[in-house]
């Protein structure tokens, strides 16, 4: 589609909104445990989250659109997540990787929370231990699906 | 002051001097993961740096207490989580200890611990080293690196199973000979290292910048560092040639020819070249072991109290059939004592003291993290240096917070 000089297109302002906003989610850098070492991987040359748009690691929290919520949350950081998550600007999603991060994962016991959406709601549950770059890059286009749809709400993605 | 940070000791609130307390962390760029550093500042020079650590306690040697001895090395693998192999590999040598097999491990499974331990070393030293570059500003290096270790991810996918935490080091060998094709793909990553090696040191080495932010920066003294108990690369860097792998070898380390590089600056630059020589020396460590791959051999303990029938002979004979449910169902028992066996990590001496009360699952699993006591000498080295200096430290300690909280 292109459109040359003298002609205009007509579209809703809702949906150009939506486009602009799904091609660029800006993700927090928060890296947690093992898979914050794939979500390192996913902006290497082999994986290249750029192709979405999400490239951009926000340090401050204040910049970013969506949470990665990275390996296992221990009971020491859950205030700390929760805090950063409530100092993100609306609108905002999260990604809980790993089996850690969306249920505890194989460690039940005394020091981890069991499961990151005890503390903060989850758009997208990615499982893996830790999941693969791919998995993470499908996750983040699920959730550019559902800025484009304006829906929200606990998906898995299965990979 | 951030209610999450630890709370300030008196004298540190009653001060009167120009100094200002500053937390940094937990969620911090170039913290490399959940560290947060309470520091006290005087404009932009660092008076005092106390390491806060904990906020990645996960209780991993607790859960190991509740799990099969061989279940237990699928969390213990997750402590150190960019060299996974070396956890489980010094875990493996402890229990074999206890259960006095050492000496009948087949010569195969060792070359492949040695090959995979020795790769495992350079796939982490290529997350410190890209890390370490964005830290200080040179983005580029981390895509040459993460390009190196996708490689040897590759080889450890094919041969274990999964990229990060292949569980492939067993206790009693390996969970199974490496794949068809494996050694040709492990042929290409040797032919590549070379070049690659040197567009790394290209990058940074004679780099002015890279020069300036490193030289003279967070000197460790070699006395500092032994009183720290600091080991690895950051000891090497300050002139101790203390290498596990040639103290108290196992696997067969007396059998490679290696060199143990070391340089006595003691600074963030010294501990750079270190582990790039390193990885230079890793690399010899591998060529050698791929040329004792060419014969075949068993790769596991032939002892069906420890080790899995082989799946042939399951449908043939009821002892297997039973010594696979036996094995499977309840584990094995390992004879009451205690060990204490030491691996060559990539950041230094990773240990395990394993207690047994003769039961099927440990009675304590004790780390000895290397990164945890590295960690500590940020303490001696931080004071007197800039701010911005504080994160070439950090980096060039290489701490990994799965080991140091556990």
């Amino acid at each position: 589609m292109s459109v040359g000089p003298g002609q205009f297109m007509l579209a809703r302002l809702d949906d150009v909104a939506r486009w602009a906003q799904s091609s660029s989610v800006w993700p927090l850098t928060m890296g947690l445990a093992c898979c914050a070492i794939e979500m390192m991987t996913v902006t290497s040359a082999e994986y290249d989250i750029a192709r979405l748009g999400s490239e951009v690691f926000r340090s401050s929290p204040r910049q970013a659109d969506l949470m990665i919520v990275s390996g296992r949350v221990a009971q020491k950081m859950g205030p700390v997540v929760k805090r950063l998550y409530d100092q993100m600007a609306d609108p905002k999603w999260v990604i809980s990787m790993g089996a850690c991060a969306s249920s505890g994962g194989m460690f039940d016991n005394y020091a981890v929370i069991q499961g990151v959406d005890t503390i903060i709601p989850v758009d997208v549950y990615v499982p893996g231990c830790p999941p693969t770059p791919d998995g993470l890059l499908y996750a983040v286009n699920l959730i550019q699906q559902q800025i484009r749809q304006g829906g929200r709400g606990g998906i898995v993605a299965k990979a | 002051m951030s209610v999450y940070a630890k709370p300030l000791s008196a004298d540190i609130v009653s001060r009167t001097d120009n100094t200002m307390v500053l937390s940094m962390g937990p969620q911090h760029p170039s913290t490399h993961g959940v560290l947060q550093i309470v520091l006290e500042i005087d404009s932009e020079n660092v008076v005092e740096a106390d390491p806060e650590i904990g906020y990645l306690h996960t209780g991993i040697e607790k859960t190991a207490e509740g799990l099969f001895w061989t279940q237990a090395q699928t969390a213990i693998e997750r402590m150190d989580y960019l060299a996974p192999e070396s956890n489980s590999l010094c875990y493996a040598l402890a229990v074999e200890k206890l259960l006095g097999i050492t000496d009948r491990i087949p010569p195969r499974a060792q070359i492949v611990r040695v090959l995979i331990a020795e790769l495992t070393r350079i796939a982490s030293h290529c997350v410190w080293l890209g890390t370490h570059g964005i830290d200080l500003g040179a983005i580029s290096v981390f895509f040459y690196c993460f390009d190196l270790r996708e490689n040897i991810l590759d080889f450890q996918e094919a041969a274990g199973g999964a990229r990060m935490h292949p569980n492939y080091v067993r206790i009693g060998g390996l969970n199974g000979d490496l794949p068809d094709g494996s050694l040709s793909r492990l042929d290409a990553l040797i032919a590549k290292f070379p070049g690659r090696m040197r567009e790394l040191r290209g990058l940074l080495q004679a780099n002015p910048i890279f020069q300036d932010r490193t030289i003279d920066v967070g000197y460790l003294s070699p006395d500092d560092a032994i009183q720290y108990g600091v080991t690895g690369p950051s000891l090497r860097g300050s002139g101790v040639a203390y290498d596990v792998r040639r103290a108290y070898p196992y696997c067969g380390y007396e059998s490679y020819d290696f060199d143990i590089p070391t340089r006595v600056e003691g600074d963030a630059y010294a501990r750079f070249l270190v582990r790039l020589d390193e990885m230079e020396q890793s690399m010899r460590i591998v060529e050698q072991a791929r040329r004792r791959l060419d014969t075949p051999g068993p790769v596991m303990i032939d002892d069906t109290k420890v080790a899995l029938p082989p799946k042939e002979t399951i449908a043939l004979s009821m002892e297997a059939l039973i010594h696979h449910f036996k094995v499977i169902s309840e584990g094995f028992r390992v004879p009451p004592g205690d060990v204490y066996q030491s691996v060559e990590g990539p950041r230094g001496e990773l240990g395990y003291y394993i207690v047994s009360n003769g039961e099927n699952r440990p009675y304590r699993v004790r780390t000895r993290p290397p990164s945890m006591y590295n960690l500590q000498a940020l303490k001696c080295i931080a004071p007197g240096n800039l701010i911005a200096d504080l994160v070439v430290m950090i980096g060039s300690l290489d701490p990994v917070f799965g080991e140091v909280d556990r």
